[in-house]
């Protein structure tokens, strides 16, 4: 026989065992700290070789740069592994389920990558001729016609950039069309006490007060709370539906009549849109504006995996007043508006510098054509049956703030099963770190106390969905039987240890300082 | 010393209202991080917003408890916010207001109301 055995050990020889072992570097295996990039990088090395520039008169006048700007310099290899390795200390969808309520962490189907790719639709500049890209207008004609028909209003501004950018969009057009109307007194706005934060912010930043609308204790909108604040001096009221409770607002037709009666616009916040996709239509429960987070319900990256997008839909009374630029298609093909014209047209400006997120649009485009009317109807379906399955599974250990009917999209829980545990909201969070999952969402909304607000999102499967409530579980149960040294330190198995979130805050302390920069290159 | 809903008190001294937040509300709102005070010589109504405090938690409006001029602010509170936590009802006041209506102080909840008050929460 041949033997081609070099002395390699098949098996261990010692037990696997590792209490007490330390490296001999201080490194930690896989789990290494990473530097800031401008520790790692020094001044002299450049990852590309570019050729001196040639000297020219500069239009800055007394505006050029005569201080060296401090950029690391890296070579490919470094900079590559850098951002690698600190993309493998990322939690990310494509990991695992990531359960952030209010923010329909799904996952991004590989078609929308591959579209968006296509070199028609990223390989074009926003200045280029709008001839040589009919295709790409087309796709947001497209893209505009479906979020209109799904949300059963007449008008959409595709161009804002995020939720809280559409809100700001929504609020502006609400804006110009009481002052076109001569209600510029009209300074209030109305927002329930469990709206998203960006509500109140949006308001506030568009000149408006806000003003807070009590909740009932089955978490909605009091509805007689609601009427005694609105009046003449009341602009538009702000409400999630489904609210950040993860409640459908069952009362949201009349919250419009009253609103409209009120001679208010009804604004609503769509982050949640995606427990509703297919079933109902904004429009016919008397909405005046809403945003639609591509990234959420469409499925677009997001959470550090790509921009947001956040078109705005708005009712016949709004559209007059919408952002440019618009698409318009005629004999000649399709061509985008840049200017509004005439008294149908009364935009109150624009709400970034061109049309907004391309690749958004074409991703969301992707997802909606590849599930067509029955699958956008499923994932709302799906949404919200896998939020009760989480909901019932983890009722008889955990607390649900409302325990009362189903949930929408996302299941909340409150912190009275905690109480005399020792373990807090935030300690159980950090504890699913340990276990290998990324932590609900926390103490929001702010209307329950110790809130952690689950949203398992549609795209997880019923065995995903069981080993992330198995888990839940057994933490729940630990915290029960009083293993709090299992929470108070928690987490354990994570490159970074339990931060001091007061200090971090009164004395933060900037860890790199820049040390000898190397002068200019011209100098 | 007197005491709204909202958790703050109010101490006064002939046309001068100290104001501050109770020991129960430094408490729920847990570290504090930042105070940021009015500037002397606003006009405040009773129930506007006088200053905000921010804790590892949250950020919260401080409401006017009484109508005034802000004579003083703390500025302490800039270099020491963590005085909200050790002395809320002493040290760790935020302004000081030239009471525009005296009356209202007399409406507001004396400590024992103000524990039954909590009470209740």
């Amino acid at each position: 026989m041949s033997m081609n055995n070099v002395g390699r050990p098949t098996r261990p020889e010692a037990s696997n065992d590792d209490a007490g072992f330390a490296s001999l570097s201080g490194g930690r295996g896989l789990l290494q700290d990473e530097p800031l990039i401008f520790e790692l990088g020094g001044w002299t090395k450049t990852g590309v070789d570019l050729p001196d520039a040639v000297p020219a008169d500069s239009a800055l006048a007394g505006l050029t740069r005569d201080e060296p700007i401090g950029l690391p310099g890296l070579s490919e290899p470094e900079a590559v592994r850098h951002y690698v390795r600190l993309s493998q200390k990322n939690h990310a969808i494509d990991l695992a389920l990531y359960p952030l309520g209010s923010c329909t962490m799904k996952h991004n189907p590989r078609l929308n990558e591959k579209m968006a790719r296509l070199p028609g639709l990223s390989d074009i500049h926003p200045l280029q001729p709008q001839s040589t890209v009919q295709g790409a207008i087309e796709l947001m004609d497209r893209l505009a016609h479906w979020l209109k028909t799904l949300t059963g209003m007449p008008a959409v501004a595709l161009s804002p950039k995020a939720g809280a950018h559409g809100e700001l969009c929504g609020l502006l057009a609400i804006r110009a069309a009481h002052e076109a109307a001569g209600n510029g007194h009209r300074k209030t706005v109305l927002a329930p006490t469990s709206a998203h934060g960006t509500n109140p912010a949006t308001a506030a930043f568009c000149g408006y007060t806000v003003v807070e609308i009590a909740q009932t204790d089955d978490g909605r909108v009091d509805l007689a709370d609601l009427e005694s604040k609105l009046g003449d001096h009341v602009a538009a009221i702000m409400v999630t539906n489904p609210n950040t409770c993860g409640l459908f607002e069952r009362d949201v037709v009349e919250i419009a009549r009253l609103t409209h009666a009120a001679g208010a616009y009804f604004y609503c916040d769509g982050a949640n849109f995606n427990a509703i996709v297919g079933r109902v239509r904004p429009g016919d429960l008397g909405v005046d504006a809403m945003h639609i987070n591509l990234h959420k319900t469409f499925s677009t990256p997001h959470g550090g995996g790509g921009p947001g997008a956040g078109p705005v839909v708005l009712s016949e009374a709004l559209a007059p007043f919408a952002p440019t630029p618009w698409v318009v298609h005629d004999d000649s093909g399709y061509r985008l508006v840049e200017e509004a014209v005439g008294p149908a047209a009364q935009a109150f400006g624009r709400m970034s510098a061109f049309h907004g997120q391309m690749g958004m649009y074409v991703r969301a485009y992707a997802y909606m054509l590849s599930h067509g009317a029955d699958g956008l109807r499923q994932v709302a379906e799906d949404a919200v049956l896998n939020a009760n399955y989480v909901k019932a599974r983890l009722s008889d250990l955990m607390s649900p703030a409302f325990p009362e009917g189903p949930c929408m999209h996302e299941a909340l829980f409150d912190d009275a099963w905690l109480e005399d545990t020792g373990v807090t909201t935030l300690d159980f969070a950090k504890a699913m770190i340990d276990e290998g999952f990324h932590p609900m969402t926390m103490y929001f909304p702010l209307v329950v106390h110790g809130a952690m607000l689950i949203e398992p999102t549609e795209t997880e499967s019923k065995a995903e969905l069981d080993r992330f409530i198995d888990a839940l579980r057994l933490l729940a149960e630990a915290a029960k039987a009083g293993e709090t040294g299992r929470f108070k330190n928690a987490p354990h198995l994570a490159p970074l240890k339990r931060l001091d979130e007061t200090l971090a805050a009164r004395k933060p302390k900037l860890k790199w300082k820049p040390v000898a920069p190397a002068p200019l290159a011209a100098e | 010393m007197r005491f709204t809903k909202d958790h703050e008190w109010v101490a006064v001294e002939g046309d001068i209202a100290t104001v501050g937040i109770t020991a129960y509300a430094a408490e729920q709102l847990g570290d504090v991080v930042f105070v940021e005070v009015p500037e002397v010589g606003k006009t405040v109504a009773q129930g506007e917003g006088l200053a905000v405090v921010e804790s590892v938690k949250a950020a919260s409006d401080v409401y006017a408890p009484v109508s005034g001029e802000v004579v003083e602010a703390n500025a302490e509170l800039g270099d020491a916010p963590e005085t909200v936590n050790a002395v809320p009802e002493a040290g760790g006041w935020f302004a000081k207001l030239k009471l525009s209506n005296p009356a209202e102080v007399d409406a507001l909840m004396d400590r024992d109301a103000y524990e039954a008050f909590l009470s209740t929460l």
